[in-house]
């Protein structure tokens, strides 16, 4: 065996693990996923033996394609509002002192040492008829007592804003942190107003952080369920509910793999549009996008 | 004021410490002006403030005529290169050059027929679609003068433009840089530690030294006639020695005696008037002394002493001595002008002639013992055997 050869079998050896960790808990899933999802349902709430394409079908649907549009758009307004808001933040963070920053960054990540659920029904508290925030809004006459906080499409943006908002500031401040301030002076050197130098040169130069950010904003965002489910009402279901719907509620098991494996689709066709983007643009860059 | 740029009494503070104390410079049209100095002395923080990105605490800029202390760098005819060149690493060469008239608004037939006259004055024509991270570094310093260059800024500032690049680049730069200035014509602002470079480009010279001016003056006045004994160590070798006025010779000439040489006293041109008794500082540069293995013909003007040789350091076209006189350590160079495998040169313990003309030495108005750690080797009472080395 020559030094290659064994070298390639160390590699072998070593990435073997991880690999068949993939395997087992990634790529077969999603495979019975694929496949769960091209099965007919039985009348039990089981998946029959057979063949068919009918539960894609039922996602046309009017009233489900809605649905649809309404997970995309509230995913992107979502994250063009956390990278527009990040984008100032990170770059605010990494003009300060390194005490400071620490900080700063500690507040940052302090909301994760409470879990997700908690944090989500605690904004239900808040906003809800008897929480401080609506009585306040109240007693200042900005709302008037019939209006209702809870339960539609524009708290489920604010929540689901609030949630992914530091997994679009971290890989921002990791990219501003890396930016060469000089280059913002040289812009205004060379004749470049504030805002002139911050879009021909700062936005530029941290474009792939906010590549980055968008990514990890709106992956996870697609895939909300919690959110809309307990803060959002009837008219801001998004497409993690229609799964547990199908799954709960209409015990259609194969109709909830349909459902999964659009949104699955619809990631991946993302990543790829955004791999296409930077590969055009001659960066190679790896960033994986969190899923929740 | 009769200079194109004047930096009138600038004042700058970062808490306690001084950046800037009371500066005042006078740079004329289409020359080179060097700031020069060790780091930490405020050379780069008085061309930050000629660019704009620093406010002064006190006094005024004035360029053509024009106070502009307080215009924001985007409104100021005067363009920087920078020490890292900051050039913008998303665009290519063309883009960066393009950059200023661009954001100036002018059309692109305007904008492309200048960024081709700067391509080809940078020699970089080859390479305008490259970007920064493909071209060398002596590549990048020429992407950042053209960048600059092509907004034809009344004053150039060039913060020690050559410190990122290896010694053959940076003569061969440096060359470069005073043909770009013969062709512009533009008023070069230069900020550098380095005074091979301060030397070798530039008109006027100010050393700076913890935000004062020591002194301005051309490169050789600078050299040959240091006002002060940091000036005399930072600029080049010399040899520092202090003395007591003890006769007067005639009205240009006075005998002065240096108790660390311990011997005779040196015969001393004055460079200002000198009263009797009054204690002087003398700079004499390696070069100015002689040595020789003989005692050389006698001279009225000529002080000899002898010494002996405590270290040799042959470099090619000179070599360096140090020879010691009574408790002093002399440095002394000697040019080799003839063919020296000939002549059987001064070697290790040899007892040396040194002969020193009353003419080429400098009193000092200024003097403290701290200047002496600037010198390669201290002179008085340090240990034989140049363990510094």
């Amino acid at each position: 065996m020559n030094r290659r050869q064994r070298r390639a079998l160390g590699e072998t050896v070593v990435s073997g693990p991880s690999f068949l960790w993939l395997l087992a808990l990634f790529a077969i899933p999603t495979a019975a996923l694929l496949v769960t999802s091209l099965r007919p349902a039985d009348i039990y709430g089981g998946v029959a033996p057979g063949w068919t394409f009918a539960n894609y079908l039922k996602l046309l649907s009017p009233e489900r394609l809605g649905v649809v549009w309404r997970t995309v758009w509230i995913s992107a307004v979502a994250t063009i509002i956390c990278v527009t808001v990040a984008v100032p933040v990170a770059y605010r963070v990494a003009l300060c002192g390194p005490r400071l920053r620490r900080w700063l960054l500690l507040l940052l990540i302090a909301p994760f040492w409470t879990n997700f659920l908690i944090r989500v029904f605690a904004w239900k508290i808040v906003l809800g008829p008897d929480g401080w925030f609506r009585l306040a809004l109240l007693k200042l006459g900005i709302i008037d007592p019939g209006t209702m906080l809870l339960y539609n499409k524009y708290t489920t943006l604010m929540v689901i804003v609030y949630t992914y908002l530091p997994f679009a500031i971290m890989p921002l401040f990791a990219a501003v942190e890396k930016f060469d301030f000089s280059l913002l002076e040289a812009a205004r050197d060379l004749g470049a107003g504030r805002s002139g130098a911050f879009f021909k040169v700062f936005v530029p130069g941290v474009s792939k952080g906010i590549a980055a950010a968008a990514l990890m904003v709106f992956i996870p965002a697609l895939g909300s369920y919690v959110i809309p489910d307990m803060v959002g009402g009837v008219n801001s279901q998004m497409i993690g509910n229609l799964i547990a719907d199908c799954v709960f509620v209409g015990r259609d098991i194969p109709a909830a793999a349909a459902w999964a494996s659009l949104l699955v689709m619809m990631v991946v066709g993302f990543v790829g549009l955004r791999l296409t983007l930077v590969t055009l643009g001659g960066v190679s860059l790896k960033t994986r996008g969190a899923d929740r | 004021m009769t200079g194109f740029l004047n930096i009138e009494g600038v004042t700058k503070r970062y808490g306690e410490i001084k950046a800037l104390d009371d500066v005042t410079l006078e740079v004329s049209k289409g020359k080179i002006f060097s700031l020069l100095g060790p780091s930490g002395c405020g050379k780069t923080t008085l061309l930050r403030i000629c660019a704009g990105f620093e406010d002064p605490d006190a006094g005024r800029v004035i360029l053509d005529g024009k106070d502009i202390t307080h215009l924001p760098p985007n409104r100021r005819p005067v363009n920087t290169v920078f020490q890292n060149y900051a050039l913008f690493p998303h665009m290519s060469v063309r883009d960066n050059i393009a950059f200023g008239p661009r954001t100036a608004g002018r059309g692109k037939r305007e904008v492309d027929s200048k960024v081709d006259y700067y391509l080809d004055l940078s020699q970089m024509r080859s390479h305008a679609d490259k970007k920064p991270r493909e071209l060398s570094g002596g590549q990048r310093q020429r992407v950042a003068i053209a960048r600059a260059l092509i907004n034809e800024p009344q004053l150039l500032l060039l913060d020690e433009p050559l410190a990122a690049l290896d010694l053959k680049l940076r003569q061969r730069m440096l060359v470069e840089l005073d043909d770009i200035h013969d062709r512009t014509g533009t008023t070069f602002l230069f900020v550098t530690h380095d005074q091979g470079e301060a030397m070798g480009l530039s008109d006027t010279v100010a050393v700076l030294n913890h935000g004062r001016v020591e002194q301005v003056g051309t490169p050789s006045e600078i050299y040959e006639a240091p006002r002060t004994g940091f000036v005399a160590a930072f600029i080049g070798d010399t040899n520092f020695l202090d003395g007591v006025v003890v006769g007067k010779v005639d009205d240009e000439y006075s005998r002065v005696r240096v108790d660390s040489l311990g011997r005779d006293d040196l015969l001393v041109f004055n460079d200002r008037p000198l009263s009797l008794g009054e204690e002087i500082f003398l700079s004499v540069r390696p070069e100015k002394i002689g040595v020789s293995s003989r005692p050389p013909a006698p001279n009225p003007k000529v002080t000899v002493m002898v010494g002996e040789v405590e270290e040799v350091i042959y470099l090619g076209s000179f070599t360096k001595f140090w020879v010691r006189v009574g408790a002093q350590r002399l440095s002394v160079q000697k040019q080799h002008d003839i063919f020296i495998l000939e002549d059987k040169p001064p070697s290790w313990n040899d007892k040396v002639w040194l002969s020193l003309h009353a003419d080429y030495g400098y009193i000092l108005d200024n003097y403290q013992k701290a200047d002496e750690a600037l010198l390669p080797l201290s002179g008085k009472g340090a240990a034989p055997g140049g363990a510094v080395l």
